[in-house]
Order: structure tokens, then sequence, then C-alpha cells
């Protein structure tokens, strides 16, 4: 058995012709590398954006590439949750207990503007982003984004899972919802996160 | 209600050929000969009658509205064997009454007729279902009530169905209605989120009430407490 050099902390280092085959590296980032090579989404498409996802998924841009091989139909099955698509206040508690019901470790992708922000469904009926219902690790700008959009979010979401730490246990933290209100985040960061901007206006004209 | 009818479309007898109808006047024109009949048989419970586009809508009596459609769905020279549509529309302006319509096609004779009925702003905003001559008025006065808050009386099981039982902040396309709802985001949130999913829809509606015996133990207590039903 021959010494190896101390490996770089973030690499895999592998010695062919010492026969005994020693690999060293950190136990954090070889279950990180796993991790992020082999993410199972939850697919919860509501509208157009689910079509882009689907045609992320099929051959020709190829989710299979990025490990995710499998699309988790079931939650309990599944590590990141992408939502693509408008999200209205019914699906709501629908949304919560999907998350709820994935495993940890898990992640969520918000993809397009809807999801992220309610889009231009400024109405009574639509979730003004999804981060008001669970928290969000990646979102994803477009209208609906592009395949290529979508594949780059999962990559900035394959490095925030390379970056975890066994040590760092506030990342693996379930969130608790308020079992009063069932809010996870307070009532007046949700109604400053759903503010109106751009030509979104408070009232219809006949309110006046 | 066993068996189906096979209708088929243009079997009256003496129809002219169809054909696209070319240079159509704005208004008037020609009007469906089901509104003379109309005119004929319901007298002073037919208001008015205007074609637009070709189009011909009747103006009537909304209180009479079940004779009426009554009439048009049994009677052999008028045959309007499919409601497509049931809706309403309130006016901006505020004195205009809302208008309550129901949109009629005869497959036999390739007639498409539309009925308005008439709210005065004011009056209670209630009119008689049609249910009992066309099943599938059930979800579209269903939702005419969701949206608008008009009641159809006789209708079997006028509750919400876009939005779920529970929701509080009126009747969203009144004019009255602000777009973002009355309530705050939280508000909504929490009430949306408060809610049991499960508990919005009827058996019936699950599909599950054949296999009630092979439902899971905890969820056969709950159907039988109630919870379903969203109550």
């Amino acid at each position: 058995m021959g010494l190896i050099d101390a490996p770089a902390p973030n690499v895999v280092s592998v010695e062919p012709a010492h026969s005994e085959g020693w690999i060293t590296t950190r136990l954090d980032f070889l279950v990180n590398w796993g991790r992020a090579n082999s993410l199972w989404p939850m697919p919860f498409g509501t509208a157009c954006c689910a079509i882009e996802f689907m045609a992320t998924a099929a051959s020709k841009f190829d989710l299979a590439r990025f490990g995710m091989e499998r699309m988790g139909y079931s939650p309990r099955q599944a590590d990141v949750l992408i939502c693509a698509g408008r999200v209205p206040f019914k699906l709501a508690p629908v949304l919560r207990r999907i998350w709820q019901q994935m495993p940890q470790p898990k992640w969520a992708i918000s993809m397009g503007a809807c999801a992220s922000t309610g889009g231009m469904f400024d109405n009574y009926a639509v979730v003004q982003g999804i981060d008001t219902i669970i928290p969000v690790d990646v979102y994803v700008p477009g209208c609906p984004p592009r395949p290529e959009a979508l594949i780059h979010a999962i990559m900035m979401l394959q490095k925030k899972v390379m970056k975890d730490r066994m040590s760092d246990t506030a990342a693996r933290m379930e969130m608790e919802p308020d079992p009063e209100s069932q809010l996870y985040i307070p009532p007046s960061r949700i109604d400053a996160l759903s503010q109106q901007f751009g030509n979104s206006i408070p009232q219809t004209r006949s309110g006046q | 209600m066993s068996g189906f009818t096979v209708i088929r479309a243009g079997t009256a007898p003496d129809l002219p050929t169809p054909a696209t109808p070319k240079r159509v006047p704005h208004r008037g024109g020609a009007a469906n000969p089901s509104a003379e009949a109309l005119k004929a048989r319901f007298g002073d419970a037919i208001r008015r009658v205007d074609v637009v586009w070709g189009e011909t809508s009747v103006t009537i009596d909304a209180a009479k509205v079940l004779d009426i459609v009554r009439w048009l769905h049994d009677d052999t020279s008028q045959s309007y064997e499919y409601l497509v549509d049931v809706t309403a529309v309130e006016f901006r302006d505020r004195a205009l009454p809302i208008e309550v319509i129901w949109h009629l096609r005869s497959i036999k004779y390739r007639r498409f007729l539309r009925l308005k009925g008439l709210i005065e702003k004011g009056n209670p905003l209630s009119v008689p279902s049609v249910w009992a001559v066309y099943k599938g008025a059930d979800w579209l006065e269903r939702e005419c009530y969701d949206m608008f808050g008009i009641t159809f009386t006789g209708h079997p099981d006028l509750r919400r169905i876009l939005l779920w039982e529970q929701y509080a902040e009126g009747f969203p396309l009144r004019k009255d209605f602000p777009l973002r709802g009355r309530f705050s985001r939280a508000e909504q949130l929490r009430q949306a989120l408060s809610a049991n999913p499960e508990a919005r829809y009827s058996m019936e509606e699950l599909s599950i009430a054949d296999a009630f015996a092979e439902l899971p133990l905890d969820m056969r207590e709950r159907i039988k407490h109630g919870e379903s039903t969203g109550e």
C-alpha cells in the first residue's frame, strides 16, 4: 500500500496504480455528489410551463443527463418539487400537502413567472408566488421558461446541493407552519411579497 | 333516463342546405323562426327580439323561463334538444339590469337561440332553474351561482363549483367585486391553507362511492363523519 497525497477538499481522488482501490474524500462531498446527480423531480404542472417541462424531460433536451431519469409522480419518492404553472388558492393546500409528504432532503424549483410571483394573474384566485406556501430554492424566470432555462435552474440547484454540509442541520429543518393560521412566514411578509407591481391595479375601474 | 336518444343534425323536413352566411348585417336580418313562434305562444312574456350579426336574442320574462324552455324543448316544431350554456352579464352602468342568458341549440333544425332574462337592480337575484328540462344545466347553473350569486330556484344541488364552498369573499364576476378580492393576501392564503382539500368534494365526485368498503379504515371513518361533504 502506497501513500497517496492528501486530496483536494472537493475531489474524489483515485489512484489506479494502487490495486487496493483506495478512495479518500469527505463524506459530505460524496453524499452531496450522489444526491446532486440523482435528483428525482416531482412535477407539479398546472399550466403552460408544464409543457416546457415535458419538452425538457423529452429526448431533445433530455433531463436524464442530469440524473433526473425518473419522474417521481409520488411525492414520497421524490427529491425536488418542480412547480410549473400558476397555483390558484384552491390548489394551495394541495401543494402544501405534497411538499409535506416529500421526505428530507428535498428542494423546490419555482418554474415560470406565475409560480414565482403570480405573473399576470394578479387577481382574487391566484397565489402570488408559491414561496408564500412552501420554501423555494430556485426561481426560474420566463413565461414560460425555455428548457435551457429550466436546465440552468437544475444545474444551479445541483451546485446548491453540493454546498450542503451535514453539520449544518438548519438546511434540513422541516418547515413548521403556524398551527393556527397554517402560514409559515409572517402575514405581513406575505402581503409585502404579494404587493402590486407593473401594470397591476388594485381595483377594477367599476370599483370607483 | 335510460339509454340515449340519437338526434341527427338537420333531419327536419324542408330545411335549406347549410351554407356559410354572407354579408350578414350587424343589426336586423332574418330572425330565427322560433322567435315568432314564441311570441305567438307566450305573448307578453316575450319582451323583445333582437337580431345581431344573424343571431337571434329573445328577451323574456325571467320568471317564465322554465315554461318557455320546456316548450322549446318538447314541441316538435322547435326541438331545442341541447342547452349550450347558462351564464349572466352585469354591466358597468349600475342602472342596467343583470342579464341571465340561456343558449339553446336545435340540432334537428340547425337553429341557435339565445334567451335573455333581465333582473332589475334591487330585485332578488333569483330565476327558475331549467334543470327539470335539461339535466346538463346542473353544473352550468352552479357556475353561474358561484360567479354571480344568482339563485336558481328548483336546482337540486346549488352550491359553489369552481371556488370552494367556504369561500367568503363574495361573487367574483360581479362588478362590485375588487379584482384582487376583498381580503388581504395573507388572509386569503390563511383561509385557503386551513381548508381540507378532501373536504371539497362529495363522495360521487371522488368516484369512490362504489368502492367505499375497499377504502382504508381511517378514510371510511372520516367520510362517515361527514368530512367529505364540505360542511
